[in-house]
């Protein structure tokens, strides 16, 4: 005998009659099948169970008829049984399962980036104008020697491999199996064009990524899907995943219904089959196996790419930050908790791990007090929101951020939290080919590339208003930011003064 | 109030260096009739002079001039001194009474050399060990700065207009082959004469006009160094970078000024190969040493005199030169003050540095590579 569910629609679809034209653009768009035409009654039906709130049938609907809003049937109040909270516990009385969810964190947790404000010049020292003078944004990623030995005009010894960005700004990890083709495509263009790299994630580089190689770093991650020579040597970056700030210390698991035959050939999986990325990686049980790892992929690529390695900010991440840095990783990125997913475990995205701004102030700060700041480059992700929350990045200490859900946003993701269904019906987190066709690539390289854009145009300004025309004299520049309603500790922690002081 | 080291004060100024490239030795009256000139420029708050050549008894010493705040922290000291150093002289630095300089601290000056067994005990070269002590002194001690440390050279600074503290320290009294000179326009009241330029370390002085936006930039990757910046001034900054790029990392002086004042990118993708890849290293394993923000700067050494100026030039400097002296002034008129008719004049460009190295130098740890870069002024 099935159960009868509990659970109530989250969400109500309200349909203006007077504007409806029953064009049916709704029911084409919907892959949840929430709207329905009844031929015989000459109706459209809206089942909302079904309904996520993607906005794809408000935003396509030619006539603007629909409206989507919060069901306001309320529960009996109580401010400790949350309505989310009796919710969650119907749904897994009637699955006995974990529940999933998608993209970050989104608890009403404090986001530190709103508690900080930057400087700018008045009188005693002149802003710069960029649209009149250089503003420089060029980053180099990767080992910095502490010293240059220039003899007679000569450069003594190379330096150890970059990775050279035009702005601070990379695309984070997502797998093809994760995001669709399409959405790789977009993001692999929009990188190239701006002169930034994008991220495989672990799904391995589609054959019709190859000639994007100068632009990716490639992942290897716990479950080693499409790792391969070929691979390896088709990036600009190799990048080792030890975690990700959405899920710490656990693995991934794509379901095999996603794994269709191009994702397969991909992943070299068989088609149809789940693929399950392990927790830990089995050959990295301590930091001396991840130094085994890190030379293991140098010695593959000729010593002639920089390796990164990825984390997520846990409790201990300095340390273990300054572990990774002398076990020769030449980059230290770093993921917070409210990064993104395309599945992950609700429970574990919600509390696992500690925001990005205290882990990067933390371990920027314990890499200089041991003085080794210098041989690693520290990428930041984990939900960054926009080009202040990059310039606050900088001046924490971090050489770049990886973008991933800002991404995604700039190709229409509308954050509805259900990239684990494989419906996604704006052709971004999906591998149904009547989806994934919905993102033209061409028009969402456009939409990456304006993002990119518009950001380094912002980024410009707030350095110029800091009288600093070159990125690097932001960076680890903790004066140009104050704490606003932070406690002494915050504050401490974060290594910045309070507004007046 | 909080004072200086505590607190970071920005400030304007002005500044002023002649050098003669021969070595020969003048007196002190032309600097302060120079810095006199551009009196408007500072506010009472700041002056000081930095000259080289003018201890020629004690070439061999250190010259450690002390601010004491009381007689017995300079006991303590001189017992310090003691214990580490071969004391060859030392004494109350002459001063003249001048109604325009009020509350001056205790100003002596002692002629040092570290003890060998000091040196040996703690396995480090002499001028490593003469840069800890004092670095220990300035941020350990209280009531106790040194604010000059270098051989056969010295800093004389103070509260006050820099014509006065000229006048106050006797300089026209002096006679040195490099002057340098600063006027002072914080933006605060510290009144405090250890806050005042030039700053120095060993012999490497440094007067400054201009605010680093860059400062924190900086002093966190000096810090990685080993460096404390107690002062929390931009100029102290400076100093620390030059002391680290020249002494520490051995670097040639145009590779130092490229890594202060780098190049642009769009500059350097110009450029042939070779240099490019030279300028990119530089950029990219310096970056945490470029100055951003407005400044000006004059750097002094044994060796000569170096003036820098940011990537975009926002602060004033000219240069000039006449025989065998060079000027480099925030102004024309300070250095028409003293230089009637210069044979050169020029606006040097962002970014381009003047150096000016004596013609007999023999630099230790500043490889020349050209016998043109030697003698001249870079313009």
């Amino acid at each position: 005998m099935s159960l009868k569910s509990y659970v109530t629609p989250s969400f109500l679809i309200e349909r203006n009659k007077d504007r409806c034209i029953k064009c049916k653009v709704c029911v084409q768009q919907c892959a949840n099948e929430v709207h329905r035409y009844d031929e015989e009654d000459d109706e459209i039906i809206s089942e909302e169970h079904q309904c996520v709130n993607c906005q794809r049938c408000v935003t396509m609907c030619p006539t603007g008829a629909l409206t989507i809003r919060r069901n306001p049937n309320e529960l009996r109040q109580n401010s400790n049984w949350t309505a989310e909270a009796v919710r969650a516990i119907y749904i897994q009385a009637e699955t006995g399962g974990i529940l999933l969810t998608g993209m970050g964190n989104d608890r009403p947790y404090p986001v530190y980036w709103d508690n900080i404000l930057l400087n700018a010049s008045q009188v005693t020292n002149p802003s710069i104008d960029p649209l009149r003078e250089p503003m420089e944004l060029k980053t180099h990623l990767g080992r910095k020697p502490d010293s240059l030995s220039i003899k007679e005009g000569k450069l003594q010894k190379k330096l150890p491999p970059q990775l050279e960005l035009e702005l601070p700004i990379m695309f984070s990890a997502m797998s093809f199996g994760s995001i669709s083709l399409n959405a790789i495509k977009s993001l692999a263009e929009a990188a190239k064009q701006e002169g930034t790299y994008f991220n495989t994630g672990e799904g391995g580089l589609h054959r019709d990524l190859y000639q994007y190689g100068k632009n990716a770093i490639v992942q290897v991650a716990s479950g080693r899907f499409g790792v391969h020579a070929d691979y390896l040597q088709a990036g600009a970056a190799i990048e080792i995943k030890i975690g990700q700030g959405a899920k710490p210390g656990i693995g991934g698991h794509l379901p095999g219904e996603k794994v269709e035959r191009e994702v397969s050939e991909t992943r070299m999986i068989p088609e149809g089959t789940d693929a399950i990325s392990p927790a830990p990686h089995h050959d990295i049980y301590s930091i001396e196996d991840l130094r085994q790892l890190i030379y293991s992929l140098k010695e593959a690529t000729n010593y002639e790419k920089p390796v990164s390695v990825k984390i997520a900010a846990v409790h201990n991440v300095a340390a273990i930050a300054s572990g990774i840095a002398r076990a020769g990783a030449d980059i230290i990125a770093i993921d917070g908790y409210r990064g993104g997913t395309g599945a992950a475990p609700l429970r574990i995205r919600d509390n696992v791990g500690i925001p990005i701004e205290f882990a990067l102030a933390a371990v920027d700060t314990r890499l200089r007090q041991e003085a080794i700041r210098n041989q690693v480059s520290l990428v930041v992700g984990g939900s960054i929101r926009n080009s202040a929350d990059i310039v606050k990045a900088i001046a924490l200490g971090a050489d770049a951020v990886y973008i991933a859900s800002s991404a995604l946003l700039a190709l229409g993701c509308h954050m509805c939290q259900k990239c684990y269904t494989g419906k996604c019906n704006w052709g971004i987190a999906t591998q149904d080919p009547h989806l994934a066709k919905r993102l033209n690539p061409e028009l969402g390289a456009q939409r990456a590339r304006n993002l990119l854009r518009a950001w380094k145009h912002e980024i410009q300004e707030m350095l110029g208003g800091m009288g600093i025309n070159a990125i690097e004299s932001l960076r680890g520049n903790r004066l140009m930011l104050r704490g606003i309603g932070l406690t002494e500790k915050e504050l401490q922690i974060l290594g910045i003064k309070n507004a007046g002081e | 109030m909080l004072r200086e080291g505590q607190i970071r004060i920005p400030s304007g100024c002005a500044i002023s260096g002649i050098m003669n490239k021969k070595g020969r030795v003048f007196g002190g009256g032309d600097i302060i009739n120079s810095i006199a000139v551009m009196h408007d420029r500072s506010n009472g708050l700041g002056g000081g002079f930095a000259a080289y050549g003018i201890y020629p008894e004690f070439k061999e010493e250190y010259a450690f001039h002390f601010f004491f705040d009381h007689t017995a922290i300079k006991n303590e000291i001189e017992a310090l001194l003691k214990k580490n150093f071969i004391i060859a002289s030392g004494e109350a630095i002459p001063v003249r009474k001048s109604n325009s300089i009020k509350d001056a601290p205790l100003i002596w000056r002692y002629f040092v050399r570290p003890k060998h067994r000091v040196l040996v005990k703690q396995e480090v070269d002499e001028e490593e060990f003469v840069v800890r002590f004092v670095m220990r002194v300035n941020s350990e001690i209280d009531g106790a700065y040194i604010f000059s440390s270098g051989k056969n050279m010295g800093a004389f600074k103070g509260v006050g207009y820099p014509e006065d503290i000229g006048e106050f320290y006797r300089l026209e009294e002096y006679s040195g082959y490099i002057w340098t000179a600063h006027g002072r326009f914080p933006t605060n009241t510290p009144g405090w004469w250890g806050g005042a330029h030039p700053f120095t370390l060993l012999d490497c002085s440094v007067v400054h006009n201009g605010e680093i936006s860059s400062y924190d930039a900086n002093r966190r990757q000096l810090e990685m160094y080993g460096y404390k910046c107690v002062l929390q001034t931009d100029t102290e900054v400076v100093a620390y970078i030059f002391d680290y790029l020249m002494r520490k990392q051995g670097l040639p002086l145009d590779v130092i000024v490229k890594a202060m004042a780098s190049p642009f990118w769009h500059e350097i993708d110009r450029m042939n190969k070779k240099e490019k890849e030279i300028l990119r290293a530089i950029r990219v394993v310096y970056g945490g040493f470029l100055v951003n923000g407005p400044f000006s700067i004059l750097i002094g050494t044994n060796q000569g005199m170096i003036a820098l100026n940011d990537r975009i030039k926002l602060r004033p400097s000219i240069a000039a030169t006449k025989g065998d002296y060079l000027y480099v002034a925030s102004e024309e008129a300070a250095i028409r003050q003293v230089c009637s008719k210069p044979e050169h004049m020029w606006m040097p460009r962002g970014g381009e540095p003047v150096i000016g190295l004596l013609e007999t130098s023999q630099p230790t740890c500043v490889p020349v590579r050209t016998e043109q870069e030697k003698i001249a002024i870079n313009s």
